[in-house]
């Protein structure tokens, strides 16, 4: 489904990635694991083709196209879709008519709006004056009507009180297996690769295979349960110490 | 005949030039006719005016208005008025003869001396529209003006007074326009607008010129006590030269006043507009706000605040987004005061728009162009209040038009 081979990104002008390999499969859910700063928003914002991430080597396959060059938009079309942690404010610009546009006029989702208590904020400005909470439920709003095949979730539980938490668990697993707005086109069930600090979200969602990130590499991969509890246990100064470099 | 002034003083102000923008000589344009062809029933409106009309928010029909007034080139070509009772509206040189009390407003609010183009309104004799609210009336549905520039290479002269009397209200639009054949024309209009104690106006003014016409406007508004004004203007497309100060004087304690301004200055287009309140009286609030756009033309945003009693309270927000470099684009608001117990602020922003905004957009599988409309349309009314629907729909459908991603 995606493969990303030796990426290099340059965000600032500094180097983030340093040769990134990774690989998820058609209808995986993978995780990802590292240290603050390791990488791991840059590698999601690369794959969905932020500008500020400027990718100096290596290439990023999606379904057997190189994607590298493409557009956001075009990776969009794709079947790319991600949730950013701190999206942008976008003054002037309706949370419906955003969530209707990325729907392409299909109004199934603007109709659940109130499954994800957004009803009240679909004439609000997108994002402007929104809570922690309030931006992860609009994102998934969004998403959900996007109805994308390959998701990119960056910390979908940071920022959000424990009473959200079940809500926003409840959507993202929706999202990934049982979207009601999908559209018969898109056959076969969702892959994602999710970014978690807490592994919270791990509780509503199944994953195949985590990776764990640091100094801009992939410094390991394995069964998500086992390397959270070694992150929990030990943290990520095992990682340092560790000569497993490539899986 | 005109009364009240030494004519040759005014005469002498036809050559003053005007404060702000190009010169422009006058004698180089011909006489705009006095007697244009007549819309007897606006139903019938000819296509191609039709179409003019609606780009400025002036609906060819009477549904949901109050009354309408148009004004092709020099002299009114229709005028009807649907409300039950409470308003009177009329060609500025009808009421002055039917109204003995109206010259205590006439060129009272304007000084005809102030430039040339107030001198030659006022030689002129200019007609223009007059719309009279009666005290107490509350006009459900707005009253529509409009002023047609219809003959090439002529001079529009017009002389509007508007009365919303003690504790009445009124909505008004007016679209200002030109023929496609009559680009290169001058169009001057002298407004006078008094809002008594009380009483309240949304004036809303629509402009869509040719790309080299001159355009003159002058606007100057009292206000009485507890009085509300505000005065939307937007102009969208391209124009040889515009310049516009309005000047609204709060003259009556607790009187409010909020400009909003929407431009865009194509490539070619010379934009000098913005406009100063002037609080006179204690407890009076202003609000000045415009957001621009500046794509290869000039636009200079004006913005003047004078704070003259205690209790004033006043902003002026101006934002601009440069959209392609090449043009100017010039911010200069000013706070003035020597009161001490005055609270006036101002903020202004010139940039671009913000990559990651039209990327979050684009990472919803929305087009870079859509995106960049998007963006756009939400800049120009975001955070405005006080905007007409109909004002919002015009923005989306010329924003559309402008297709800002290219």
């Amino acid at each position: 489904m995606l493969e990303i081979k030796n990426l290099h990104v340059e965000a600032g002008d500094r180097e983030i990635l340093k040769g990134v390999n990774l690989k998820v499969e058609e209808g995986e859910t993978c995780v990802l694991f590292g240290p603050n700063g390791s990488g791991k928003s840059t590698l999601l914002a690369s794959i969905m083709g932020y500008g500020y991430c400027k990718i100096t080597e290596g290439q990023i396959i999606f379904r057997n196209v190189d994607i590298t060059k493409m557009s956001v938009d075009e990776r969009a079309k794709l079947g790319i879709g991600m949730m950013m942690q701190r999206p942008p404010n976008v003054v002037g610009v309706k949370l419906g008519t955003l969530v209707k546009a990325a729907a392409q006029g299909d109004t199934c989702v603007l109709d659940k709006s109130d499954e994800f208590k957004m009803d009240n904020f679909l004439q609000r400005d997108v994002n402007v004056g929104f809570s922690g909470g309030e931006i992860k439920r609009s994102e998934l709003l969004q998403l959900t009507a996007q109805k994308p095949s390959f998701v990119l979730l960056d910390e979908p539980e940071s920022g959000v009180d424990l009473e959200s938490i079940d809500l926003i668990g409840k959507k993202v697993h929706d999202l990934l297996y049982t979207n009601k707005c999908k559209s018969p086109e898109r056959k076969g069930s969702v892959s994602s690769l999710v970014i978690t600090h807490t592994g919270q979200i791990l509780d509503y969602i199944g994953a195949d295979k985590a990776y764990v990130m640091g100094n801009g590499v992939i410094r390991c991969s394995g069964r998500p349960m086992d390397i959270l509890k070694d992150i929990r246990e030990r943290g990520y100064g095992k990682c340092d110490s560790c000569k497993l470099v490539e899986m | 005949m005109q009364t009240g002034r030494d004519v040759n003083e005014v005469k002498k102000a036809l050559k003053k030039k005007g404060t702000y923008g190009p010169d422009i000589e006058i004698d180089r344009y011909e006489e705009g006719t006095y007697t244009p062809d007549q819309i007897s029933d606006l139903d019938r409106t000819p296509e191609d005016v039709r179409d003019r009309f609606a780009n400025v928010g002036i609906i060819a029909s009477e549904k949901d208005r109050s009354g309408t007034i148009i004004f092709t080139d020099n002299g009114m070509s229709h005028c009807s008025n649907k409300a039950q009772e409470g308003v009177e509206i009329l060609s500025t040189r009808k009421a002055l003869s039917k109204y003995d009390w109206l010259k205590e407003y006439n060129w009272k609010a304007v000084d005809p001396t102030k430039d040339k183009y107030t001198a030659k309104s006022y030689l002129e004799d200019s007609d223009g529209y007059f719309v009279w609210v009666k005290a107490g009336y509350h006009i459900k549905n707005p009253v529509q003006t409009c002023m047609l520039l219809n003959k090439d290479k002529s001079v529009q002269n017009l002389h509007n007074i508007i009365i919303v009397d003690e504790g009445a209200s009124l909505e008004i639009i007016t679209g200002c326009t030109t023929s496609r054949h009559a680009d290169e024309s001058l169009h001057v209009g002298v407004s006078e607008i008094y809002v008594k104690d009380n009483a309240s106006l949304s004036f809303s003014m629509i402009h869509n010129w040719g790309k080299d016409t001159a355009v003159r406007p002058r606007t100057v508004a009292i206000l009485g006590k507890n009085s509300n004004y505000v005065n939307n203007y937007v102009l969208l497309n391209p124009v040889g030269t515009l310049q516009s100060f309005p000047i609204t004087y709060l003259n009556g304690e607790g009187a409010s006043c909020r400009y909003n301004t929407i431009c865009l200055a194509h490539k070619g287009s010379d934009i000098d507009t913005g406009g100063s309140i002037i609080m006179n009286a204690p407890n009076t609030n202003a609000e000045i706000m415009s957001r621009s756009i500046t794509r290869g033309g000039r636009m200079v945003l004006r913005g003047r605040l004078v704070g003259n009693a205690t209790g004033v309270k006043a902003h002026l927000e101006c934002r601009s987004i440069v959209l392609e470099n090449g043009g100017v684009t010039l911010a200069i608001p000013e706070l003035e005061t020597s009161v001490a117990d005055v609270e006036m602020t101002h903020e202004a922003a010139v940039g671009k728009i913000a990559r990651d905004q039209i990327e979050y957009l684009m990472s919803r599988g929305i087009t870079e162009d859509d995106a960049v409309s998007m963006i756009v349309r939400g800049f120009l009314v975001g955070g405005i209040k006080g905007l007409p629907d109909n004002l919002r729909k015009e923005i989306d459908e010329a924003v559309e038009k402008a297709n800002f991603g290219n």
